[in-house]
């Protein structure tokens, strides 16, 4: 078990490696100096300025201090917005990103989850071909077709919820369902398959033949076996969250960190593309962490010896 | 003594892609009260088919239950609902499947997979239920049971979940046990300990058994009485002595020539029955094993032969004892045979 | 002594009925079920799937649409015609016009190029990669095996967007950038799978056969082992498609994508998004025509899996 959590430690590590150099060296094979752009200035300007960010140095030593500097979390200063530091943007911005992501992995998975097994435990009636409509239907919609339609829907035709932000709870509604849809119908396929294969696994006729009920037999015994994948696949949601929420914060007008990352990728500020990238995968890759770790817990089959989880 | 199981023309069938298959085509037995009977035949022979339907285990749809009644202590099981049903399994019958690797949930602990029955049924409060469990574990011969009962199934070796699958199906007493291969996925010495635990447990509490097995070998061990199935019908029962001394059916004849025996010959082959079992999505017309028969004649093609009984105890399902069926014995030799 | 019960039974039986005739080989062997190979028995399962046949005639009428309306419709997706802009569907514009008074019909259809095109490109190079890293990992096995996954493992870690991103940060966006960049991580799932499939494959007796009759490794790898693991690769193909599809809809959509004047549905989208409220139609059809290729690339691969799959079919 130690093992296994520390072998998974050093890969999300070795991922975060990976990423920070290939981002540092992505961000200085842009040709030209990244200050270029600024208005007019004078020559010296523009060496003051490069010595201020440290661009004077040899590429090793700037590599260096990029690390040092990442070691103590301090992901640098925006060249465009008045050299505010990146910490202070991704602060600002985060919590509301965070609020609406956390809503939606719960929604995503709770949802998820009902509709799967109301299909498995159904499996060939109405109701499970009803479920699995909703969720093609649900896959098939991307968030950035999604959105705008609930939007036009239900806040400007029916005027049921506010069109934009996330002043009031009532405003969460429409940006968590455009952002969990795809994942509910994701995470639903994937529990109905899995739980009508656990269903017809030998412990489920045990259980059967002791004279438990069916709804006793699905809830004790077939879901705790059919969320080992969603367990899995928690790490991914997190990703498609924050893909989404680059998206929906647009759609919603929510000055969320998806929102801020967009901009600063238009704007071109390499310091804030490199600050919220890293931000960004250290989050997801420690989710997937998180993911890894919950499913020794779920599974008490500790999987040492499996490399990856579920492919 | 009291019959216990009595079942009657029971016809079981399940859809399939291509077809109706027949899986069980009337069969009728019962079982007494403390008595051990085994099923024996083939893979594809309704045995276990037969065993599920007395459960109610088999799903329905693809599975149907065309005709028959199952009367166990008085009630038909077959008219039971569902929520009736499950008040008698676990509780009044119990069972054990053929893996033990896969028959128990690999994400809860042994001792709540015993527990689960006993809350259900005898109504027992959680701790009573593990002071039970821990007797049941000790009793289906578990070492430090006061340990293992937290354990998961993976702490276990095959024999030892095997027995664990023992101690669930007898949490309660069951009236009957039915038991469904229980030993052919196990290794030769621990089927051995198995069934000696199985025995010594039906002295103990009287249980009737229903043994369902391929293994001729571990009938002699276990039981007082032998049914053997083909093509989803009874061919011929029998006691123990009856079945092993005197077979009638030329299956059982060939299903025991093809075991191998203490008393053999060095020299002496094995003898194999040849071919393979009809396909029962277009049932025989007559006799389901003439095909494999050396012994076969024209009529075993067309008619179903009817059900004969030898003694009191012993019955079979063959023309060979129509009295018209002697006399070509003597005169068509060997050469009609193909 | 006991035979009376029978007699009845078969009362109107001649003697000659009861003449021996024994074992008969060719009725014992007798099989009653019809027998498939396994190419009819997947192409079987596939076509009696009503939904999944559903999803490839829409596949077919997509993609020919894509292909062809543009051709025949005497607008074309770049000229501007500023008299006319943002008109309502009719029989002149079908779809209706967009702000610059393009044509959003043959904008829809040139968008289905666009996005078919990307999903198909990135698709075949995450199999071509897949199957080059996956095949070597998986026949050879061992420390070979053991370095490649872990290189793969730390590249799946890394999220894809991200990647994605970055590189269109530091390329020009074009439809390359956005090619390159779904391929830099999109094989990893695709390697996976064939290895899977060929360790599984590998030690199975015909594989062992070639190689007793000195056939080379990679021989044996892309003769034999490749069209027996075809299944789950061909699913695992067709599902990468509507993925693709979806990145380059997100990336045009934020504008890291397709440059106009070149159409594509996640652009025309966002401009829709704009407009939604006085001329939903710029809404409409692209939204409409990319959920409909998705559903249908989507619903057929779920198909063909079933197709593979039997034991999930039953």
């Amino acid at each position: 078990m130690i093992r296994y959590i520390l072998n998974k430690f050093i890969f999300m590590f070795l991922s975060l490696f990976v990423l920070v150099t290939a981002t540092f060296a992505l961000m200085n094979a842009v040709p030209g100096s990244p200050l270029q752009s600024e208005k007019a200035t004078t020559e010296q300007i523009q060496k003051n300025m490069e010595a201020y960010y440290g661009l004077d140095k040899p590429l090793i030593q700037q590599y260096g201090l990029y690390l040092k500097k990442l070691a103590q979390f301090d992901l640098g200063i925006s060249m465009k917005k008045r050299f505010q530091s990146v910490n202070k943007m991704i602060s600002q911005s985060f919590g509301y990103s965070l609020r609406l992501g956390i809503v939606s992995i719960i929604t995503s998975v709770l949802a998820g989850c009902v509709l799967g097994i109301i299909a498995a435990m159904y499996h060939r009636k109405f109701l499970d071909n009803l479920a699995m409509v909703i969720a093609v239907i649900g896959l098939a919609i991307p968030s950035m077709v999604m959105a705008p339609l609930l939007q036009y829907l239900f806040s400007v035709k029916l005027r049921m919820f506010p069109v934009t932000g996330l002043k009031e709870p009532l405003a969460y509604v429409l940006p968590t369902i455009a952002l969990s849809s795809v994942s509910i119908a994701f995470i639903a396929r994937l529990i109905r398959a899995t739980m009508i294969e656990v269903l017809h696994a030998d412990f489920i006729k045990t259980a059967k033949a002791k004279g438990l009920g069916g709804h006793l037999i699905v809830w004790r015994h077939a879901l705790r076996n059919s969320m080992l994948p969603v367990v899995t696949y928690l790490g991914y949601l997190a990703a498609n969250v924050i893909t989404g929420s680059v998206i929906i914060e647009q759609i919603f007008a929510i000055p969320g960190m998806g929102k801020f990352f967009v901009q600063c990728v238009i704007d071109r500020d390499y310091p804030l593309i490199m600050g919220t990238t890293i931000f960004y995968a250290v989050l997801l890759i420690a989710t997937r962490f998180l993911a890894d770790i919950a499913y020794v817990l779920v599974d008490p089959r500790i999987r040492i010896s499996a490399g990856k989880v579920g492919g | 003594m009291k019959t216990i199981l009595d079942v009657q023309d029971l016809s079981v069938s399940f859809d399939v892609y291509g077809g109706v298959v027949q899986a069980v085509r009337g069969v009728s037995f019962s079982v007494k009260e403390g008595e051990a009977v085994a099923i024996v035949g083939e893979s594809g022979s309704g045995k276990s088919v037969t065993a599920q339907t007395i459960m109610r285990l088999i799903a329905t749809p693809p599975g149907k239950i065309n005709r028959g009644s199952i009367v166990f202590d008085g009630q038909d099981l077959l008219s039971l609902s569902e929520k009736e049903m499950q008040k008698v399994r676990g509780n009044k019958i119990g069972m054990i499947f053929q893996d033990p690797m896969t028959s128990l949930n690999p994400t809860m602990t042994v001792g709540k997979q015993i527990m689960e029955g006993l809350m259900k049924h005898q109504r027992l409060s959680r701790s009573a239920a593990k002071k039970r469990a821990i007797e049941l574990l000790s009793m289906v011969g578990i070492p430090h049971a006061e340990s293992r009962i937290s354990q998961y199934p993976h702490h276990f070796s095959g024999g030892m979940r095997q027995r664990v699958v023992i101690a669930i199906a007898l949490a309660c007493n069951p009236a009957l046990l039915i038991a469904d291969e229980p030993t052919t996925a196990l290794d030769v010495t621990i089927q051995a300990q198995i069934l000696r635990l199985m025995k010594d447990l039906q002295q103990q509490t009287k249980t009737s058994i229903i043994l369902i097995t391929h293994d001729l070998g571990i009938v002699a061990d276990m039981c007082d009485r032998v049914i053997v199935m083909y093509a989803g019908q009874i061919v011929e029962t029998g006691t123990k002595r009856e079945i092993f001394r005197n077979p009638q059916h030329p299956y059982t004849k060939g299903l025991l020539n093809s075991l191998p025996r203490l008393d053999q010959a060095k020299d002496e082959p094995l003898v194999p029955i040849y071919g393979t079992p009809p396909d029962l999505i277009k049932p025989p017309q007559g006799c389901g094993f003439c095909s494999r028969c050396d012994e076969a004649m024209r009529i075993c093609e067309t008619d179903v032969p009817e059900m004969t009984a030898i003694s009191d105890t012993q019955t079979v399902r063959c023309w060979l004892q129509h009295v018209r069926a002697r006399p070509t014995e003597m005169d068509s030799g060997k050469g009609a045979s193909a | 002594m006991q035979q009376e019960i029978n007699l009845n039974t078969a009362s109107n039986a001649s003697p000659d009925r009861f003449m021996k005739i024994g074992r008969d080989p060719n009725r014992a062997e007798r099989i009653e079920r019809k027998s498939l190979t396994a190419w009819q028995d997947i192409r079987y399962r596939l076509f009696a799937n009503k939904l999944a046949m559903f999803g490839l005639y829409l596949m077919i009428a997509i993609v020919l649409m894509a292909i062809f309306a543009p051709l025949f419709s005497h607008y074309n997706y770049f000229s501007n015609d500023l008299d006319h802009t943002n008109q309502a569907p009719s029989f002149k514009h079908w779809f209706g016009t967009d702000d610059l008074g393009r044509d959003m019909y043959v904008r829809t259809w040139k968008g289905a190029q666009v996005s078919l095109f990307v999903g198909v490109v990135a698709a075949l190079i995450d199999l071509f990669i897949g199957i080059v890293y996956g095949g070597i990992m998986g026949y050879f096995g061992g420390k070979v095996d053991e370095i490649m996954n872990r290189i793969a493992e730390v590249l799946y870690a890394i999220p894809y967007l991200l990647i994605v991103i970055l590189l269109l940060v530091v390329m020009p966006p074009s439809l390359t950038t956005i090619i390159v960049a779904m391929s830099i991580t999109g094989w990893i799932n695709m390697a996976w799978i064939v290895r899977g499939q060929i360790m599984q494959l590998k030690n199975q007796e015909y594989a062992l056969a070639s190689k007793a009759l000195g056939a080379g490794s990679f021989r044996i790898i892309f003769r034999h082992l490749i069209p027996n693991a075809m299944g789950p690769i061909l699913v695992t193909l067709t599902l990468t498609v509507p993925g693709a599809m979806f990145t380059e809809a997100f990336l045009s959509f934020l504008g890291l994508g397709v440059q106009s004047p070149v159409a594509s549905w996640g652009t025309m989208i966002n401009d829709g998004v704009k407009a939604m409220t006085v001329y939903p139609w710029r809404l409409l059809f692209p939204a409409l025509f990319l959920s409909l290729s998705m559903f249908a690339f989507n619903v057929f691969g779920d198909g063909l899996r079933d197709a593979f799959d039997p034991k999930l079919k039953k």
